[in-house]
């Protein structure tokens, strides 16, 4: 067990977050069977008096979900010294078999928060709360993700002790790795640069049609989602090669570090953006019609849709510049 | 205009303490013009107000708002007059802060802080300018010869005097309704009848006046113009002096 | 969104004239946050600062260090370990240092001797630490004596003073020649303290330990990265000791926080059934607890933060150094360089503000979502 302030801090978010999503679930039971919204009765006005506290409550406190996801990169990065053969993030994550499945939950349940405060922002804003179901269902599904995540976090940092040795970034992502890690980083580098082109061109494409013309939302949604794990998969394939200046140097996490001017937090923020809001725009743009969205849904949309084309160009923007001003060239075969 | 349609209170519903304290009220509430509540002490007089004003939700029968609908279109039918039957907190809060004024029995201003903090605090939250608040804070005061008080604290006012900051309060956000809950109950006869006469100058001015009292000096005032008599939460009697 | 804009001024505004209001009661709270956030950020910077001055004396060292063992014990190496060490592949160079201790029956103090070929020192003329001069009341070009196991004390001229203020190795320093090193300790000749190595290929050192180790079965060899190790985790092991006092420290300020939040008085609660009637929502009242809570934690944070900041660089940690340092008469003017680590600050901003904004928000849940008509039937 490493006792600091920063792994104190994670522990205890996540805590807090599954603890108070617990209760909310607890509590959507009632939404569930008794809310309606026409009714003046006293359990009615109960249930929408401890509602909508419970909904502040949590959007009080998903924002720190997002931002222990941060919290932990920066911390495993900044452990690294502590362990034998880690020299960077990827060391500290391989300590045990928690690191990396925790990293993946936070992962996935970040961008879930991310998109459960924008269907909440939305919920909130219109006056017959129409979405309320949709906002608490998806609550109680993310709570087995939440308590796994708890529980990885806690086993991990339970499991981690100074002076073990483990592996860092050279033998993980490497070619000779049999892990999917070491599958993504022998992807021959040209396929992996059309991939992430095309993923790139199809989001930002179909995002600018959307906004135009307000249809293929959907597609563009997608189109966003598959784009984050592209994008990521790319990194560790060949935009890290570039920033490293070292032909088979294939680390998502040494771009964290200080030598690289900490470029990585700010990469993978653009993707992690562009991720939520361009899954939330298809999201909020399949709800059923109904007059109390009618204008906050087109609104709060193409709003999405701007942030997420935005931060996928910059992030394709940032990616080209350094192709082209890195002194790494790739052969292609 | 504001019309109720079979509007029914109860507290505690299905539980011990249950009490209906407004019993199927039906009533149309003219603009413009004075009503007065009229009714012992527990008649219901206060429960009809706080329905109408947004504070609390019926449990069954319908509110609406004429006139309103533009405003604050929060249902589908915009050209319907406004229902708030049906409408979250938040939601009644909003169109309340702005359509309503409201006068309470004890003046409620808050110890402490200045009178002109007192009176601008209901502007604090529509994300109005502060300045500007305080502008018409001051005006209203002058309006109402309390402006020589606006720097001092609450607490050092008449009974009289309060009243007026507490009216000044309701003015603040420039409300179309005012609702006043007994509010001569502290006031003797003379400032009573003075209460009155500032609220047929609100009147005049085209504001809609709600008044639950079971004071004579208002229930008969030449000044009103609705009386709506109220028993155990069942309107008996109503009638216009005109 | 100018509205939105607005609205959190005003709020805030109302706050402040209603923190006013308790002047007596927040200033008390104020100081005792101040109080408690100046303790935990100076340990914080204290720690800090020393681990960097750990890491930036140990950058000087050598890769690799070979000590032999006797029984178990540290002793003097022979000179031809030293040759058969740089025959090892990779091996560059093999340097074997002289170097000990004196304790200094005179005023009680340690000093660290080492014999260098440098020529700031020859034989009869040392150089010594600042920390040295002072403790011995001696200046440059006087004599100084030694205790040796001889019979006569070994007389030895200052020729230089190191300046250093801040380094915390200099201070207790004295570089004297070999020659003058074996007449003080009566040391050996052909022997050496232990041997400093040098390898072509910093990848290849563990490799290179290894193949010592295998070809002196009495010596042992030190990494460089093994005494980093360890001093950042005695370090990070003495400061999490001390972080864990303060942070029951912080659990029941929080506490005596939440105490005073809960006890809502009379008076408070029928002020938020006043401005909910006025038409204040269950979140405007939120927000003016949560700008009540900032008004008190932002400014505490602040000047406890710039407080503690004065106190271990400026000052020197009067408070701490007792506890943390081992306390040696040698240190008296020892001065830290200024290092603040932002994330360590992120940390505790997040371990004292964050929790106090929530003990003052929380007690007022509640309250807040008070029926409107709560106040008309008072
Ligand atoms: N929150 C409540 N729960 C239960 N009963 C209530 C509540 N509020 C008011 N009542 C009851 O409703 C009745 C009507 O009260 P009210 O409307 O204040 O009458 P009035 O203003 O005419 O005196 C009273 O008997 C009172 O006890
Ligand atoms: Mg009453």
């Amino acid at each position: 067990m490493i006792l600091r302030p920063a792994t104190l801090a994670l522990l205890l978010i996540s805590l807090v977050v599954t603890g108070f999503s617990l209760t909310a679930a607890f509590h959507a039971m009632g939404i569930y069977e008794r809310w309606d919204p026409t009714s003046g009765s006293e359990d009615q006005l109960d249930l929408e008096k401890k509602t909508s506290l419970i909904s502040s409550i949590i959007s009080y406190l998903f924002p720190l979900e997002l931002l222990s996801l941060a919290l932990f990169l920066f911390t495993a990065e900044e452990l690294h010294p502590l362990f034998t053969g880690a020299m960077c993030a990827a060391g500290t994550l391989a300590v045990n078999a928690f690191g990396y499945p925790a990293l993946l939950l936070k992962v996935v349940n970040a961008l879930c928060a991310g998109v459960w405060l924008i269907i909440n922002h939305l919920d909130t804003r219109a006056y017959d709360s129409p979405l309320i179901r949709l906002k608490y269902l998806f609550l109680t599904l993310m709570i087995p993700l939440l308590l796994l995540e708890c529980f990885l976090l806690f086993s991990y940092f339970s499991g981690v002790k100074p002076d073990v040795i483990t592996s860092c970034c050279g033998s993980l992502f490497s070619h000779d790795s049999p892990t999917l890690s070491g599958d993504l980083t022998s992807l021959p580098a040209g396929l992996m640069q059309a991939v992430f082109f095309t993923s790139m061109v199809l989001t930002t494409g179909s995002g600018i049609i959307f906004l135009r013309t307000g249809r293929h939302g959907r597609f563009f949604s997608v189109a966003a989602a598959v784009t984050f794990p592209v994008a990521i998969a790319s990194i560790i394939s060949f935009i890290g090669l570039y920033f490293y200046e070292m032909p088979s140097h294939h680390c998502p996490f040494c771009l964290l570090q200080k030598e690289y001017y900490y470029i990585g937090y700010g990469l993978y923020a653009l993707l992690f953006i562009g991720a939520v809001t361009g899954i939330s725009a298809g999201v909020i743009n399949s709800f059923p019609p109904t007059h109390s969205l009618s204008n906050t849904v087109p609104e709060t949309g193409s709003y999405l849709t701007r942030v997420a084309i935005l931060c996928y160009l910059l992030f394709t923007l940032i990616t080209v510049i350094e192709m082209t001003i890195s002194p790494l060239r790739l052969s292609y075969f | 205009m504001i019309t109720l349609n079979n509007v029914t209170k109860t507290y505690s519903l299905s539980k011990p303490g249950e009490y209906t304290a407004v019993h199927d009220v039906t009533v149309e509430l003219p603009a413009r013009q004075i009503t007065v509540f009229k009714g012992p002490s527990g008649s219901g007089k206060t429960s009809l107000l706080t329905l109408i004003g947004c504070m609390v939700r019926p449990t069954s029968g319908r509110i609406h708002l004429h006139g309103m609908a533009e405003q604050f279109p929060f249902q589908k039918d915009e050209s319907a007059p406004l229902e708030i039957t049906g409408l979250p907190e938040r939601f009644l809060t909003t169109i309340r802060r702005t359509t309503f004024g409201f006068i309470f029995q004890q003046c409620n201003l808050i110890t402490g802080i200045s009178v002109l903090e007192n009176v601008m605090l209901p502007a604090y939250t529509t994300g109005e300018r502060l300045s500007k608040v305080r502008e018409r804070a001051l005006l209203l005061l002058e309006q109402f010869a309390v402006v020589r008080h606006a720097h001092r604290r609450v607490d050092l006012l008449s009974g009289g005097e309060a009243q007026r900051v507490a009216i000044a309060r309701a003015l603040i956000n420039n409300p179309t309704i005012l609702i006043a809950d007994e509010p001569t109950a502290h006031l003797d006869s003379k400032l009573s009848h003075e209460f009155m006469e500032i609220v047929f100058r609100l009147k005049q001015e085209g504001k809609t006046v709600l008044i639950a009292s079971h004071d004579p000096i208002v229930t008969d005032s030449v000044q009103r113009d609705r009386v709506v008599e109220l028993r155990d939460g069942v309107i008996c009697e109503q009638g216009s002096n005109r | 969104m100018i509205t939105t804009r607005e609205r959190h001024r005003n709020i805030l505004d109302f706050a402040l004239s209603s923190l006013g209001r308790r002047a007596g009661r927040n200033l008390s709270l104020l100081t005792m946050y101040c109080l408690l956030i100046f303790v935990l950020a100076s340990l914080l910077f204290f720690v800090s600062a020393l681990k960097r001055e750990a890491a930036r004396l140990l950058e000087d060292a050598p890769d690799l260090v070979v000590q032999r063992l006797v029984a178990g014990r540290q002793d003097l190496i022979p000179e031809n370990y030293g040759a058969g060490i740089a025959a090892i592949r990779g091996v560059a160079h093999v340097e074997p240092r002289l170097w000990g201790y004196y304790f200094d029956s005179w005023n009680g103090a340690n000093y660290t001797v080492i014999a260098s070929d440098k020529p700031t020192v020859k034989d009869g003329i040392a150089a010594i630490g600042s920390g040295v001069a002072r403790s011995r009341k001696i200046h440059a070009g006087e004599l100084f004596p030694l205790r040796s196991p001889g019979t006569e004390p070994l007389l030895l001229e200052v020729g230089a003073i190191f300046p250093g203020t801040s380094d915390l190795m200099a201070a207790d320093l004295i570089i004297l020649t070999p020659s003058d090193f074996h007449t003080l300790f009566n040391f050996p000749q052909g022997k050496f303290t232990d041997l400093a190595v040098t390898v072509t290929n910093r990848k290849e050192l563990p490799m290179v330990a290894a193949k010592i180790a295998a070809l002196y079965a009495d010596s042992r060899p030190i990494l460089k990265s093994e005494i980093q190790r360890t001093y950042q985790s005695i370090f990070d092991w003495r400061g999490g000791m001390i972080l864990l006092v303060l942070l029951s420290a912080v659990l029941s300020f929080i506490i005596f926080a939440w105490d005073r939040a809960t006890g809502l008085s009379a008076e408070e609660r029928k002020e938020i059934g006043i401005l909910k009637s006025i038409g204040w929502d269950t979140s405007d009242v939120l927000l003016l607890k949560f700008w009540e809570g900032c008004a008190i934690s932002l400014p505490a944070f602040l000047c406890g933060v710039i407080a503690a900041y004065c106190h271990v660089f400026f000052f020197s940690a009067p408070f701490f150094s007792p506890v943390l340092k081992g306390w040696s008469i040698l240190y008296p003017q020892f001065q830290l360089v200024p290092v603040v680590d932002i994330s360590q600050l992120l940390v505790l901003f997040f371990f004292t503000v964050v929790p106090y904004i929530t003990a003052t928000i929380i007690p007022n849940w509640r309250t807040a979502t008070m029926d409107p008509d709560a106040a008309m039937r008072s």
